[in-house]
């Protein structure tokens, strides 16, 4: 336990700024009522998270696009953002569809791709305790973005509030904009024309730019894009997604290194609030 | 329709990697190198798919116009652009390309 929070701490680096504004507002606390709703927007927590489920939802227009772009029918779409909701999983789905991957094969890298959000399901159930229904409720909206929210704040009941302001905005958002996306994409013609390819080739870039702060991640990255390179030619589509994950696997297994690697949000809550600070902090030596 | 199965099949897993979090006694989670792989696995997943989607056509590998939107939307990604701002520079790019004869 000790030990998760301790990593928790080094996943979200919580600012002090952040650490001294939840604790004036938790001083601040009224009573039950309409003090309650004023209480809940001036939570430093329920700010980030409704600022995060506007600029997390906003790109599900870029998702709902691709995905019908992909071959994906309008119902698929909605199905992938309604029930399984975890933006790099949803973009991996239809990125093996849309290059001609099999079925399964796009099953399998979006399944692995969710891996992690079992690792935030377990910090989120050490640090938020959920009780009863709010456990099944609260697993469904686990994501990068609320995690983040949530682990960025000091105060209990602030992150709390946070991780249920950023998983319950984000749903709604998610996928109404997936729904805007869906259907604007389904009327665009061919697709190539409008670069909806290249829009694909950005958006996994941009999934995957902020996990890479420093050395070893790059070198991650790298490996994993090489092997892919080598696997192409010689296996059927979708595959070669699937070697790199064995390849990272590997490397997890049998290097030393962070513990938390890999493990940042595609948009940071924080960064807004506090001047780009975590993209100029130390990366590397880090070791838990 | 077999499409449906194994994308309801990739639901039903997201939600229980999701839950698994909260229902596993985090003792049995607490080796760190599960965290570990559950993070190179996200770095090498979606470098993999990057690279696929730029620059894989089937089982052949080619140089067409997506390599010019991948480099377009590292330039965004290092001006700090938000998600979609760089997917926009992505697609604008490809599709210019294509204009000026590029595939």
């Amino acid at each position: 336990m000790i030990e998760w929070s301790h990593a928790l701490s080094q996943v979200r680096r919580a600012c002090p700024d952040s650490l001294r504004r939840s604790a004036e507002c938790t001083a601040a606390r009224a009573g039950p009522g309409a003090a309650d709703v004023k209480e809940l927007l001036a939570s430093p927590a329920v700010r980030v998270g409704l600022s995060i489920s506007i600029a997390t939802g906003l790109y599900g227009i870029s998702f709902g696009a691709l995905s019908v772009t992909s071959g994906l029918d309008f119902w698929q779409t909605m199905a992938l953002s309604l029930l399984l909701f975890s933006g790099g999983s949803q973009f991996a789905f239809i990125g093996v569809v849309g290059g001609g991957g099999s079925g399964i094969a796009a099953m399998s890298a979006a399944t692995l791709l969710g891996m992690r959000n079992g690792i935030y399901g377990m910090q989120l159930n050490a640090l938020l305790r959920p009780e009863g229904w709010r456990k099944y409720v609260g697993a469904q909206v686990t994501i990068d973005e609320s995690t983040a929210t949530s682990t960025g704040q000091a105060d209990p009941d602030e992150q709390r509030r946070g991780f249920w302001a950023a998983g319950i905005g984000i749903y709604v958002l998610w996928n109404l904009f997936t729904a805007v996306g869906a259907l604007a994409g389904s009327g665009l013609g061919d697709p190539k024309q409008w670069g909806l390819d290249g829009a694909a080739v950005a958006a996994f870039l941009a999934l995957l730019w902020p996990r890479l702060k420093g050395r070893e991640p790059i070198a991650i990255a790298v490996v994993c894009a090489v092997a892919t390179v080598l696997a192409v030619p010689f296996v059927p589509a979708g595959v070669p997604i699937l070697v790199a994950a064995v390849v990272a696997a590997l490397i997890g297994w049998f290097s030393h290194g962070r513990s938390d690697e890999g493990l940042e949000p595609d948009v940071e809550p924080y960064r807004e609030h506090h001047g780009h600070r975590r993209h100029d902090s130390p990366v590397s030596g880090v070791d838990t | 329709m077999s499409l449906w199965f194994w994308l309801l099949l990739a639901c039903v897993l997201a939600y229980a990697w999701k839950l698994v979090g909260y229902l596993v006694p985090a003792r049995l989670l607490e080796d760190p190198r599960i965290s570990r792989i559950a993070g190179t696995m996200t770095i090498g997943l979606l470098a993999s798919l990057t690279v696929v989607n730029a620059a894989a056509s089937g089982q052949a590998l080619a140089a067409d116009a997506r390599l010019g939107a991948l480099a377009a939307a590292a330039v965004a990604l290092v001006l700090r652009a938000p998600f979609l701002v760089v997917v926009l520079a992505g697609a604008g790019t490809a599709a210019l390309l294509r204009v000026m004869g590029w595939n």
